[in-house]
């Protein structure tokens, strides 16, 4: 994307007033924990404001940029081992490109040229606040990771993992899960119930996303509402209404009362998404073959489905992970024999809370990765064979 | 499909028109959409079933729980028929017959050991119910046994089932029973009582046919060998008391009948009622049958009414004491923070699906799986995570000591309580929000906005007059969904939210697999379930059911 305005080189004293700024909040926070606020507070204001001041004496931006990389790098290492290195490295690329974004005024490169300095001012605030929520929604997810492989049975950063020392670290997590019965058990029962509760789910509902996309379905509203009803009903009554009924008829704590419970909740991803890839389907083409002589069930595997194939496929998966991550249905309707990962996890976390479940949660994260990643590949996919911009 | 189409277009002319086999052209038209129909509803009907027997059944079945009341028509019918004469104005406890009616009630009850589930049930209503029921479960045998002895005293005979058997059952039964005892292969004889005693010792027979029946059906141990239960020898006095002609009477045991018959009326007895009240003294109190008469009747709002901290009082449904009232707090705290989730929601999705819609495609897609990611991982991953981030040796307070913003002996308190369970809500169900809202602001122009400049509007201006109430659909979309959501939560509130931040999801579970009072449990999720309901129609409205994305 060019520019929109045109760059050039602005008065230093913005910039290094603003570098101040930065610093002055930087060296506060780093005062605070050593105890003498005031003093890094000062400290941080005038050594970032003296490196910005001579930033823009330099000629060359790239010398500039890293001269102050290697003189910190040294500094850092000086002042706090490797630890400090890294620190003072990541502060010090900041800085380097936070001082030429201003001096160079490439911050108003990507906005119209017209903007009011306040309006500039809003603009970049507000990528800050989006920055927070951003934050928010993905540090949890994150922080599990490094922490599963706490040498320390802690759920926190221990010191030796924040000086980043090897002894800091370990696969015994990892290992407990791997040797655990308990951890073996039901990570087998999770990967016996799911794909069974994924094919039942799939099966009834492409087939039922394929009628209720035809032209003309009796009482059509009420009937979608019946099938999505599982995804609208808290779990807790399915749970709680699924306990009473399966154990009137002795599907309670068995194998198969959890597999239709679960396909049950899968079925309404699956119809949502199926119905959607079906929505830019057209349907002379099973008129044409039909006119070519093919029976329905040619037409339906050979024009049909590979067409809606994409949507058949990410509904599966959200059927699969609504199985997989599912506890409170299982805790009710399952028994001892059908724990499940995440039924371990639950109890892990009321009961005898261990760092184990932190290895597993990152095992869960990768294949949830994984999983979206799919979805959205076949997503896009599905949406350029329909013609549709990727969204 | 191509015949019917040159046939719409000949329909346009008036007039009968045929097809090529030779029927109207209404009519084969008809036909056509009753097949196509036809073809549709086949398709949706193997689901349409799955879903009605495996997740509609449950729900209906639930709602059928929380006001069936069969268990005390049941275990008490004898009493509760006599206690409908009984007058709860004279403010006096119900008299003998009702007594003795319950002990006949309470003695099979007992055998079968069903009352202490009884008085399980009715502790839910009145405390105290369970006790009393176990004590009168242990001691109701010492009132049957005052006849019992008298009768054994007089006459050993008495002692033994064998000699009631023979007395009571005809002698062919008794010949198959022994029979069967020796092979008991098969299934046991069903006992055969003599005719002519039918009549002479009514309520001997009836009483010992109910014993034989539990013997012979449930507990399926040989009748012959079967000791009595204490009732029957009170039926027997009963019986002998009103002097029936035994003269005619011959067979095992006549003698020793007619001997006790002259007998009978130097045994001494008591009053049933004096018996229970010996045992309890609560069953003088007129609460207690007050209860037992108010759920007599197979469906009962009781548990509804306990759901909304109520309960039947003398003169109808009454607010239960102050200080037992706890799910009326349970709900308003329920509705009240899902209401601030969504708002936070709402507050931290908006400005995040503002800046998805208006950066270039390639950012947003990154940005986009940044929102997805939370979405797509486990709860319990991202539950579990909230927990080592907020505890009190977490990794939030472990940087706010490191800073020195906290101090080591103040660490912040921010699990096990509602902020705790705020915080993870709102996190899980930020995408529910963000998702809705993107999709409703693609769809607006971004040179509404522009336009709106240029006539004048200020950047505020425009955006509140212009472009924000184009986007209260998908708030609108959000905030239900994520309502709806949030209300019905159960695993997260019960991991961070400790006690003051559970949901009402907290009791329905305790009910169902602590307390084992299905029920209360039942009628909470029924109304939790109609909350739902009025929401999802509200979503309807809004939005569509089939609108609904998923992933973007």
């Amino acid at each position: 994307m060019g520019a929109l305005t045109p760059v050039k080189r602005a008065n230093p004293i913005f910039c290094v007033s603003v570098v101040a700024l930065f610093g002055a909040v930087i060296g506060l926070f780093f005062g605070i924990a050593q105890n003498q606020g005031l003093l890094g507070l000062i400290f941080g204001t005038f050594l970032s404001g003296a490196v910005a001041y001579g930033c823009t004496r330099m000629k060359k931006e790239k010398t500039a940029r890293w001269g102050l990389v290697i003189v910190s790098t040294l500094f850092g290492f000086y002042w706090n081992g490797f630890t400090g290195l890294i620190i003072s490295v990541i502060l010090a690329f900041l800085f380097g490109w936070l001082i030429f974004w201003l001096f160079e005024s490439r911050y108003r490169m990507r906005l119209a040229s017209y903007l009011t300095p306040i309006q500039v001012l809003w603009h970049y605030t507000f990528l800050v606040i989006c920055g927070f929520v951003f934050f928010f929604l993905i540090t949890p997810i994150i922080v599990v990771m490094p922490l599963s492989f706490n040498a320390q049975d802690f759920f926190t950063f221990t010191p030796e993992m924040l000086q980043l020392q090897p002894e800091g670290y370990s696969l015994k997590h990892y290992k407990d899960f791997f040797i655990s019965d308990d951890w073996r058990q039901a990570l087998r029962n999770s990967f016996l119930i799911a794909p069974m509760a994924t094919v039942l789910s799939v099966g009834f509902g492409t087939l039922a996303a394929i009628g209720l996309s035809q032209p003309h379905v009796p009482a059509k509203r009420i009937i979608t509402a019946i099938l999505i009803s599982p995804m609208i009903v808290p779990l807790i009554i399915s749970a709680a209404g699924m306990y009473f009924f399966y154990s009137r008829v002795g599907l309670q704590g068995t194998y198969w009362g959890v597999v239709l419970a679960h396909a049950a909740l899968g079925i309404p991803f699956v119809i949502i998404t199926v119905t959607a890839t079906l929505v830019g389907f057209d349907q002379s083409l099973t008129r044409a073959a039909a006119s070519m002589g093919a029976s329905p069930v040619i037409t339906f595997f050979r024009v049909q489905m590979p067409l809606i194939l994409p949507g058949v496929i990410s509904g599966g998966l959200f059927a699969f992970i609504t199985s997989f991550d599912e506890v409170v249905v299982v805790l009710f309707v399952g028994s001892v024999g059908q724990q499940t990962l995440p039924w371990q996890m639950f109890t892990g976390l009321r009961e005898q809370i261990s760092p184990t479940i932190l290895a597993v949660a990152t095992i869960l994260v990768i294949i949830s990765i994984l999983l979206l990643s799919t979805v959205e590949m076949l997503r896009r996919r599905s949406e350029r064979l329909r013609g549709m911009t990727p969204g | 499909m191509a015949v019917i189409a040159k046939q719409e277009d000949d329909s346009k002319q008036d007039g009968l028109i045929l097809t090529a086999d030779g029927m109207s052209l209404k009519k084969s038209l008809a036909r056509s959409l009753r097949m196509q129909k036809l073809r549709a509803l086949m398709l949706i009907l193997p689901l349409l079933a799955f879903i009605l027997i495996t997740f509609i059944a449950p729900i209906t079945d639930m709602l059928f729980r929380s006001v069936e009341n069969q268990i005390v028509r049941e275990t008490l019918p004898r009493t509760l028929n006599e206690l409908q004469y009984w007058d709860l104005s004279q403010k006096k406890a119900p008299g003998e017959t009702v007594f003795h009616a319950l002990y006949d009630d309470l003695e099979i009850a007992i055998e079968r050991k069903v009352h202490t589930r009884l008085g399980t049930r009715l502790n839910y209503e009145q405390t105290g119910f369970s006790s009393l029921f176990r004590r009168t479960g242990r001691n109701l045998d010492a009132i049957g046994k005052i006849w019992q002895k008298q009768f054994e005293e007089f006459d050993p005979f008495w002692k033994k089932g064998e000699n009631w058997a023979n007395l009571l059952m005809t002698s062919d039964w008794i010949n198959n029973a022994k029979e069967w005892e020796k092979t008991s292969d098969h299934l046991q004889p069903p006992f055969v009582l003599k005719p002519e005693l039918v009549n002479l010792l009514p309520k001997t027979t009836e009483a010992y046919s109910a014993f034989a029946r539990y013997v012979q059906l449930e507990e399926n141990e040989a009748l012959y060998k079967k000791d009595p239960w204490p009732g029957i020898y009170i039926k027997l006095y009963q019986d002998l008391i009103s002097e029936p002609d035994l003269s005619a009477l011959s067979g095992m045991g006549a003698d020793e009948l007619r001997s006790t018959a002259q007998m009978v009326s130097t045994f001494e007895t008591i009053s049933f009622k004096d018996g229970f009240l010996e045992i309890d003294k609560d069953w003088g109190e007129i609460d207690i049958w007050r209860t037992i008469q108010v759920y007599a009747s197979s469906y009962t709002s009781g548990y509804f009414l306990n759901a909304i901290d109520m309960q039947n009082g003398p003169d109808g449904p009454e607010l239960r004491p102050e200080n037992e009232r706890i799910y009326i707090i349970l709900f308003m705290r329920t509705l009240y923070m899902s209401l601030i989730i969504t708002f936070f929601c709402i507050i931290l999705g908006y400005p995040v699906a503002w800046l998805l819609v208006n950066i270039p495609t390639r950012k947003s897609n990154l940005l986009m799986i940044l929102v997805l990611l939370p979405f797509w991982t486990s709860l319990l991953v991202r539950t579990s995570a909230w927990k080592v981030m907020l505890q009190q040796q977490g990794v939030i307070n472990d940087i706010l000591v490191w800073l020195g913003l906290v101090d080591d002996a103040a660490r912040l308190v921010m699990i096990n309580n509602q902020l705790g369970t705020i915080i993870a809500m709102t996190h899980i169900l930020l995408p529910f929000m963000i998702l809705p809202m993107y999709s409703v602001m693609q769809t607006i122009p971004p040179s509404y906005l522009r336009a709106a400049k240029s006539l004048g509007a200020t950047n505020w201006t425009a955006f509140w007059r212009v472009y924000f109430p184009q986007t209260i659909p998908g708030i609108g979309a959000g905030s239900i969904l994520v309502f709806i959501l949030s209300i019905g939560y159960y695993i997260t509130p019960a991991i961070v939210g400790g006690t003051s931040g559970v949901f009402i999801s907290d009791r329905i579970a305790y009910h169902i697999s602590s307390s084992l009072n299905w029920g209360l449990g039942a009628a909470l999720g029924t109304i939790l379930l109609g909350v739902v309901i009025l929401l999802y129609f509200a979503y309807d409205k809004a939005v569509g059911i089939d609108n609904v994305k998923l992933g973007g």
